[in-house]
């Protein structure tokens, strides 16, 4: 075994390792045990008492999405004339200028949604005050959402949810107060040490060995680049995000930040498992989701390491595997692992460019996306997975004779309704996006926004859409997207690929929990054996997956088939 | 009925009205109810009009006239043989119950007139269709019953074997369970009144009838959540293909409409959207084999989720009534005397038990001494009796009291019963309950025998064993459902001892002893509080409001019309046992739409392999390397497999009319059973059927 793939290996075990004590915290502090956090008990109290918040009131599952919509619309119009007027504020050392309306229209939402997309380049399109007040705090904001949705199915789900679902706003100060702040600052911490800058001075001027002289965009970045992990955000202080030096100086920074990303998805599923008392359905939902990784990882680290036979053509060494768009400090492998798991879960940083990566790679980073459910973004990742465990549900409980019934409660109509709704947005909002900008370009190709034409400028436009989508917000970046078109069919299609899938989940959940629990029998489908959870792989793959081969076709596996014919 | 043969699944004559009403069925008024097919309709409608446009002006661009005409032809099959499986299904029902129909032809009717032309209550001829509600009808030996009623007067044996197959006649009467009869049975001896109890046209059996036609058949909240669930994987892959378009001409390769429908029309789940009412009206077709009328679709959905079964132990659990075995005297009683006071108080019993007393007492008298020998003395018993007819009393058995016996004169005043009653009676009036007698009290208890307790002015003097006799076989099926995941649970009047004893020797989960009537009803609602679902079979007046509180109620056609009436279920054959079948057909129509709804989707895997290269290989050859069934020519796999999505929905009929089998093994290890037939072999076949139908298609295309 070479020492890259050990590497690789080591990170993801190390994750796991880490994610089920966290898990086994978060458990703990939603459950309102004792934790070693409790000492800012006070703290969270005075802001509730300024915020005028009563904590104890129970809210229902539709006062929940309320409140979680309506904080929503705030941040954004917060955000928005933030941007708009970043110019003419403080804070801003190397005088970068404001964002153009359909620019600050589509980072406002894209940062808000945990997305991330960047039509901009960090360096000279924020400035220290939007980077910090705008974009590091929807980092947080939008991650403890995710995170405050996801509590609210949990409720649901525990035998005694007739308790009530909790409150919205205790759940939420408690994922900022109690997880993100303070494993970001162990982050930052690591990262400041390593060598990224956290400074609040301009542009640093260095010399050069060849004696010419640079400017190096610096600023407070190492917090940001924290959360911009841990709460699977994905977007970088500097344009060029994690491949960045100061984003990511070295080896063991590229693994911090490689497991900050993983950590709460993974740690999420375990916290479930204590939290609702089901510890094997948390065991089962680990397994698939590991096991749906596993299967878009593994051709992807074949074909990198393999190389580009294109360029090994021209007489140059592929036995580093393809390392174009790669960092040499990183390598193939463990960029592959990063190009994997930034694509499953909703993080979308990136330390390679996917642009450059093998068609396979390419593949299986849109099929990441597609499915959007292998471990998936902050919190919305199981939302995601639950939606398609409805579907798992109610198919295989008519294969065994009886009304499908999920933890107790039976599935009917309404929520088969819903979750296929749901089930039919993602497809929807990729495909009919795609088709959309195929057109217009295919019209006019004047438009100019594809740098390559043929497969691979259909792969980036497929891939933008995608990572919308799916709140993810890598991008093969080879596509011209900062112009009124993208950021705006963007922003809608980041708007709807948010809010529909916690919608979705969440009403399911409120309407299930209102239902009798119905007593297990032996002619009871479990939802936490090995079998139910091959049902979900085949649910996933067959629904999320095989809705896009046609697309596929057309893109990376048109590609791939010419490259190697 | 000649329910218990076993039909071919396809007649010829029911073939030919199947392939009529799938012509007719083809109207966009009748397809819209089914969403999937409907698109397919629309699909086949486009391609009649790319053909007629290619006939007319063909510019090459949508490949050879045949070609289309040939996708046309096999997407327009695809319509009719849908329609066929709904229609097939239909025809079936509508023969089934036209056997059933055939006994409620006219027959006719002798009304009684409360004032009648010439006098009251005048017997007028009429036709059966004339009866209405509350009318009175008479009815004497030979007359076939004109229509559903309820006794009010006499008694009659009557032949059912047109309604259940069983030919031995069963005798009706009125007042108590047994009140109740069938149009289109026959009265074999002795004269009835009836009152008419349904409306012409609203009996069950008309009700029935409705719905295996399919006429009156309403969707079951499973058969909606499964259609809403469809209708979205139809819409996916309408978006699917209609955005497959824009992005054919960014990569300039050019696609074919019919090559775009084919793909639409393989990729939406047709098989199982084909199939669905056909599964349906299967269903009910079946239930209605097995004899059980029911009064919706739901009913059937709902036995299949049962959870709690209530059974009566005598007659389903055991073999008819018990029978006494032993006399078991107090101390300082002697047999005889013990006999005599037994016999003397079951003499009056009409009950079986009553009379296996009576018969029991003989038996030993003859065995024992010479004055008893002759039956005599058992005749001067009775006819003592009736002389002293004046003096004495009958008191009858009554759940409330649970003892039975008689009075004669002042000074002898005879009871049996259950254990506490007589207890409660002997202590009530001073006396002590002999300590020997509790013994052997428990003893035939646990031995699962039902003692009764005699005792005479207060006294108690002995008791009297009972036993039952459990049906041979039942165990088996109780252990099916206890497989299945339904709880049993017996009811009986006996006592908790008795009660348990039998409950373990015919393995029931559960019991309710010394059941009274609101028993039952109580025990429903509490497992009903806790979630579970509960079925209960019933035949009594008293059964009525337990059977409206049971999810499933299944009423004996033997028994009052308010048992019926209260039900949602009515058992043709009487058999109390039939809630097992009924719980299986139940499953078996779920089963049957998930492993066809699962086949339908692991199917699109193979097509897309067969379709998605077949349209862009002109143009990117490179997509050759994903031909991996390596098809002839994007013409034959486009062709391969449209025909391959057609023709495997009359291969799969039959499976949709019979059911997929249902096995009591568990929930989780059915799912890995069903999930490795119809999902990987719903992956597999069609990669194989559309890799042999090319090779035969590729010899033309």
């Amino acid at each position: 075994m070479n020492t890259e793939l050990a590497g690789v290996i080591a990170t993801f075990l190390l994750t796991v390792v880490l994610a089920i004590p966290l898990g086994k915290y978060i458990a703990k502090v939603f459950s309102g045990e004792k934790t070693l956090l409790d000492f800012l008990a006070p703290v969270e109290r005075f802001i509730f008492r300024i915020c005028g918040i009563d904590v104890n009131k129970q809210m229902t599952w539709k006062q929940h999405l309320l409140a979680l919509l309506a904080i929503n619309m705030l941040w954004f119009v917060y955000a928005f004339v933030m941007l708009l007027t970043q110019g003419s504020l403080f804070l801003n050392p190397d005088g970068n200028p404001s964002m153009s309306p359909d620019l600050s229209f589509n980072t406002a939402i894209s940062f808000l949604v945990n997305c991330n997309l960047q039509h901009y380049s960090g360096e000279t399109g924020l400035t220290y005050l939007t980077q910090l007040g705008v974009i590091t705090f929807l980092q947080f904001v939008s991650a403890a959402t995710g995170i405050a949705a996801l509590v609210v199915v949990f409720n649901t789900m525990r035998e005694q949810s007739k308790d009530g679902l909790g409150n919205f706003f205790d759940i939420f100060l408690k994922s900022l107060t109690r997880i993100l702040i303070p494993i970001s600052i162990v982050i930052a911490t690591l990262l400041v040490i390593s060598g990224t800058p956290s400074s609040f001075d301009g542009k640093d001027i260095v010399r050069t060995l060849e004696g010419e002289t640079v400017q190096v965009s610096r600023g407070p970045a190492a917090g940001m680049i924290a959360i911009k992990h841990l709460g699977t955000n994905g977007g970088g202080w500097f344009g060029v995000n994690s491949a960045h030096p100061l984003e990511n100086p070295n080896y063991f920074t590229n693994v911090v930040e490689m497991i900050s990303q993983v950590l709460l998805p993974i740690a999420l599923i375990f916290a479930m498992g204590y939290y609702i008392k089901r510890k094997k359905l948390a065991y089962v939902i680990f397994g698939v989701m590991t096991f749906g990784m596993l299967m878009f990882l593994i051709p992807t680290m074949i074909a990198e390491t393999n190389g580009n036979p294109a360029i090994a053509k021209m007489g140059i060494d592929q036995s580093l595997g393809s390392m174009e768009g790669k960092e040499v400090r990183f390598g193939s492998q463990a960029s592959a692992y990063w190009s994997i798991v930034t694509t499953v879960i909703s993080t979308g940083s990136v330390n390679s460019m996917h642009d450059s990566s093998m068609p396979v790679s390419n593949t299986m980073q849109l099929l990441g996306m597609m499915t959007n459910a292998f471990y998936g973004g902050c919190g919305v990742g199981i939302l995601n997975y639950y939606i398609f465990m409805i579907i798992a549900v109610f198919i295989s409980g008519l294969m065994v004779g009886r009304t499908p019934e999920f933890l107790g409660r039976k599935i009917e109509a309404r929520e088969m309704k819903i979750a296929t709704i749901i089930a039919l947005l993602h497809p929807f909002l990729i495909l009919v996006g795609t088709a959309f900008s195929s057109y217009v370009f295919t019209k006019d190709t004047s438009v100019g926004w594809l740098n390559n034409p043929g497969y691979h400028g259909y792969s980036e436009m497929l891939y933008e859409y995608t990572s919308a989508a799916a709140n993810n917000g890598s991008g093969m970046e080879g596509l011209g997207d900062n112009n009124w078109f993208w950021n705006i069919s963007t922003g809608f299609v980041l708007i709807l690929g948010r809010f529909l899938p916690i919608i979705g989940p969440v009403a399911i959940a409120g309407i299930l929990a209102n239902k009798k629990i119905i007593p297990e029998s032996a002619g009871t489908l479990r939802t936490d054996t090995g079998i139910f959870g091959v049902m979900t792989y085949a649910v996933i793959m067959i629904l999320a997956a095989l809705a896009f081969f046609p697309a596929l076709v057309l893109g990376p596996l048109s590609e791939y088939f010419t490259l190697y014919n | 009925m000649s329910s218990k043969e076993n039909k071919s699944l396809f007649q010829k004559d029911l073939i030919v009205e199947a392939l009529k009403q799938a012509f007719i069925k083809l109207h966009p008024k009748t397809m819209i109810k089914n969403p999937v097919m409907f698109t397919v309709e629309i699909g086949t409608f486009v391609m009649l009009i790319v053909c007629a446009s290619v006939m007319f002006n063909n510019d090459g661009t949508q490949g050879s006239l045949v070609y289309n005409l040939f996708v046309f032809a096999v997407l327009f099959l695809t319509l009719l043989f849908a329609n066929f499986a709904e229609a097939i299904a239909e025809a079936r029902g509508k023969a089934q119950a036209e056997s059933l129909r055939k006994t409620r032809e006219e027959t006719p009717a002798k009304l009684i007139a409360p004032v009648g032309e010439l006098y009251v209550n005048e017997v007028q001829m009429i036709s059966s269709s004339q009866l209405k509600k509350g009318d009175v009808f008479l009815c004497e030996t030979g007359d076939i019953i004109p229509t559903d009623g309820e006794i009010i007067e006499g008694l009659a044996t009557i032949d059912e074997s047109a309604i259940t197959g069983e030919s031995a006649p069963v005798i009706r009467e009125s007042g108590g369970d047994k009140s109740s009869v069938t149009g289109g049975t026959k009265v074999l001896s002795d004269k009835i009144k009836v009152r008419v109890t349904s409306e012409p046209g609203e009996s069950f059996l008309d009700k029935m009838i409705a719905l295996v036609e399919g006429a009156s058949r309403q969707k079951t909240p499973n058969e909606i959540a499964l259609t809403i669930l469809l209708a979205g994987f139809t819409l996916v892959f309408i978006i699917v293909c209609v955005t497959l378009k824009p992005f054919a001409d960014y990569a300039k390769a050019p696609i074919t409409i019919a090559a775009l429908i084919s793909l639409f029309v393989c990729l939406i789940p047709t098989t199982i959207g084909g199939l669905l009412s056909a599964i349906g009206i299967a269903g009910m077709d079946r239930a209605l084999r097995a004899n059980v009328i029911t009064k919706s679709g739901k009913a059937v959905e709902t036995a299949g989720d049962i959870d709690v079964l209530l059974l009566d132990k005598t007659g389903t659990i055991t073999i008819g009534n018990r029978k006494a075995t032993k006399f078991y005297p107090a101390t300082g009683i002697s047999e005889e005397q013990l006999i005599e006071v037994s016999i003397l108080s079951a003499i009056s019993d009409e009950t079986p038990e009553g009379k296996s007393i009576v018969e029991l007492g003989e038996q030993r008298f003859s065995d024992k001494e010479e004055k008893f020998k002759s039956p005599k003395w058992i005749k001067d018993l009775k006819g003592n009796l009736k002389e002293q007819s004046e003096t004495f009393h009958v008191f009858r058995f009554t759940a409330e009291t649970r003892c039975s016996g008689i009075d004669i004169g002042d000074n002898k005043r005879i009871r049996k019963g259950a254990t506490d009653s007589i207890r409660k009676i002997v202590e009530t009036a001073g006396n002590s309950f002999p300590r020997e007698l509790e013994m052997v009290v428990k003893q035939i208890s646990s031995a699962g025998g039902t003692p009764l307790v005699v005792c005479e002015n207060e006294k108690a003097i002995g008791v009297i064993e009972l036993q039952d006799i459990i049906k041979p076989g039942i165990k088996e099926r109780f252990d099916r459902l206890r497989k299945m995941g339904v709880k049993t649970v017996m009811v009986t009047g006996d006592n908790p001892l008795t009660a348990k004893y039998i409950a373990e020797k015919a393995g029931v989960d559960d019991y309710i002893a010394e059941a009274k009537p609101e028993d039952k009803m109580n025990y429903i609602k509490k497992e009903q509080q806790s979630g579970k679902l509960v079925a209960m079979m019933g035949d009594g007046t008293n059964d009525a409001p337990a059977l409206a509180q049971a999810d499933v109620g299944v009423a004996m056609n033997s028994g009052t019309q308010a048992a019926k009436e209260a039900g949602n279920m009515v058992d043709l054959d009487n058999d109390p046992t039939k809630l097992i079948e009924i719980v299986e057909i139940g499953k078996q129509l779920l089963i049957t739409r998930g492993t066809l709804t699962t086949f339908s989707i692991a199917n699109d895997v193979a097509k897309y392999f067969a379709i998605v290269p077949a349209l862009f290989i002109t143009s990117i050859p490179a997509l050759q390397g994903l031909n991996i069934m390596n098809l002839k020519s994007p013409e034959s796999a486009v062709l391969s497999a449209v025909i391959f999505n057609a023709i495997i929905i009359p291969i799969l009929i039959p499976l949709a009319l019979r059911g997929v089998e249902y096995k009591p093994i568990g929930a989780s290890a059915l799912l890995r059973r069903n999930l490795l037939i119809y999902g990987l072999g719903g992956v597999i076949v069609p990669f194989i059927g559309i890799k042999l139908i090319d090779m035969l298609v590729g010899l033309f295309f």
